[in-house]
């Protein structure tokens, strides 16, 4: 559970009415031999929107890209990127989708500027060299050997392969595992930097913090199946059932001043301190039915659950424990 | 390779960027070309130096054993190319997962098969160019029958290739590579006649040299150098070799 100073996050839903969605899973299966490991997956991705797969290790994110891509065969069920079939229209999907895969390397003694060269003429129209590298921060390392390279900045050169083509959809696998914690604020912030580009990103993870900082909508994947599938807020305030405002009253006042709105759902005191339950704009009501009365808040604090908290109530299992591997 | 929806110029873009990338890498890599270039040429220089290789003996037919010896090191050469640097970097590209992430892109992983095989083509071309002018600067006859000989060349090569491309296919890593080619390398170089040279092989041992890719080689370049046209025997093992090991590659290669 996180503490947030009093701050309110307003769910934004994409817009989705009149467009063809960008990624289109139906009741995805697939197995390998008596391993269940996408077991019934159906979501929609709409076009701009960045979307999360978010589970833990093992729930089945990484074989549901995979089948998306056109690099494993499902056993059933339909994918549609952008309207087309990765099974038979591999080509065209090819040229629309920009993929980075987990443990992706280049060869040791290439350099950098060579390898995006070399991507680059794979495709049609594709991004600017120069410009992808300085969005990217690897501008000054085009004329050095991959094998130079640290950890960050493979990760980050694997990302500019996945965007370098302009791809309608990016595929982003685990983009920061593995990455310090800057690294990883870095990658954030580049992710934000590109999603103004009208890019559709599909990134799969099991960092919550990723999840909830960058995506528009979050599917979460438990035993190859979607749990829950909503903004990062929601899910959060779903599993909790509400939110909590603490604070510290300036004089003593009548419960039923808050418990009269319909956010309100319970008062509590704890000591001097009082804590009000409730949903949507919760910290609003209260502040304001206070300030009506007379009574000043101070040292007010929001506990908002996280999409951990969804997680494990959702699911009975904690995100970040590491269970066993992906694939098989 | 065929589906493919790029246009064509774009698709010949592609795959000169991508002969060109595996052509540095050739360059830059450690062992590329000290033993598919730079040991054929080593080694003879030294031979060379060696007074009895310079002299005609009865046994070898009149030939100086130098004379014998440019073959077997253009064979040497080619060996090396084919069983050792052709598959190690695909087996490599695989370990890494860059076939695999190439699969995800418009452009096939064949291609990087393909510009392999270029790179490796004209590596060997540059080779056998090397150690021919370096025999002749050392005293040894151009070979009597060139278009014999280069037909014995690239046929050489046409029937190594594929057996390169096997052990890339079952080859695990790039190391392991190392080692199943050692293991295919000795036997095949030692029939070759580095050691023996075939005109001194007991009549089994010729037969089964004959009918092995390298001593094949020998047999093929061997002749054309002394003014024949490369006899069918030779021709046609080498041949068998490239359909037998090419089919064999093609259903075993593995792109992850």
């Amino acid at each position: 559970m996180t503490t947030y100073m009093a701050s309110s996050t307003s769910p934004s839903y994409p817009e989705q009415t009149g467009t063809r969605p960008a990624v289109e899973i139906t009741h995805l299966r697939k197995t390998y031999g008596t391993l269940v490991a996408v077991d019934d997956l159906s979501l929609e991705v709409a076009e701009g929107e960045i979307f999360g797969i978010l589970g833990p290790n093992g729930a089945g994110k990484t074989t549901t890209v995979e089948c998306a891509i056109g690099l494993r065969s499902p056993d059933s069920g339909t994918i549609r990127l952008m309207g087309l079939d990765p099974k038979t229209q591999k080509d065209e999907v090819h040229e629309i989708v920009g993929v980075q895969l987990q443990e992706g390397a280049q060869p040791a003694k290439l350099k950098v500027g060579e390898i995006l060269d070399m991507y680059r003429s794979f495709y049609r129209d594709p991004a600017d060299v120069g410009e992808l590298t300085e969005v990217l921060g690897l501008a000054a390392k085009r004329g050095d050997y991959y094998r130079s390279l640290s950890g960050g900045q493979r990760q980050r050169l694997s990302v500019a392969l996945a965007l370098i083509g302009r791809p309608k959809i990016a595929v982003l696998d685990e983009m920061t595992a593995g990455l310090d914690p800057q690294a990883r604020r870095d990658a954030w912030e580049l992710i934000e930097n590109i999603r103004d580009r009208g890019m559709t990103i599909l990134l799969v993870t099991h960092f919550m913090e990723e999840a909830e900082r960058l995506c528009d909508r979050v599917a979460l994947i438990d035993n190859g199946r979607v749990v829950a599938l909503d903004t990062p807020a929601s899910l959060a305030e779903r599993a909790r059932g509400g939110k909590t405002v603490r604070f510290l009253p300036s004089a003593p006042f009548d419960d039923r001043l808050l418990t009269e709105h319909n956010e309100v759902t319970r008062v509590e005191h704890q000591g001097q301190h009082v804590i009000v339950t409730g949903t949507g704009e919760l910290v609003n009501v209260v502040l304001l039915s206070l300030a009506a009365a007379g009574v000043t808040a101070r040292d007010v604090q929001l506990d908002s659950s996280n999409l951990e908290d969804a997680f494990v109530k959702l699911t009975g299992k904690h995100l970040s424990k590491k269970e066993e591997g992906e694939r098989p | 390779m065929t589906a493919l929806s790029l246009p064509r110029p774009t698709r010949r873009a592609a795959f000169g960027k991508i002969v060109l990338n595996e052509a540095r890498l050739t360059w830059r890599g450690p062992q590329g070309l000290v033993g598919g270039l730079a040991l054929p040429v080593l080694l003879l220089a030294i031979f060379s130096l060696i007074s009895p290789f310079r002299r005609p003996a009865a046994d070898l037919g009149g030939l100086t054993p130098l004379d014998v010896y440019v073959p077997i090191l253009i064979v040497l050469g080619l060996a090396l190319l084919a069983l050792y640097n052709l598959p190690t970097p695909l087996a490599t590209y695989r370990e890494l997962g860059i076939l695999r992430r190439l699969s995800t892109t418009p452009v096939p992983p064949s291609w990087l098969l393909a510009a392999q095989g270029i790179v490796n083509l004209c590596v060997a071309v540059i080779m056998v160019i090397i150690v021919l002018a370096e025999s002749i600067a050392l005293g040894a006859p151009a070979p009597k029958n060139l278009a014999g000989f280069a037909v014995a060349v690239l046929l050489a090569i046409v029937g190594l290739f594929p057996i390169g491309l096997l052990i890339a296919s079952v080859a695990k890593t790039g190391s392991s590579v190392g080692v199943i080619g050692r293991v295919v390398f000795f036997p095949l170089i030692f029939l070759a006649g580095l050691w023996w040279p075939r005109e001194l092989m007991p009549g089994a041992l010729q037969a089964v040299s004959t009918a092995s890719p390298l001593g094949a080689t020998v047999q093929a370049i061997q002749a054309s150098a002394q003014g024949q046209f490369p006899p069918a025997a030779p021709l046609l093992v080498l041949a068998a070799y490239a359909v037998v090991f090419g089919l064999l590659a093609r259903r075993f290669f593995r792109w992850e």
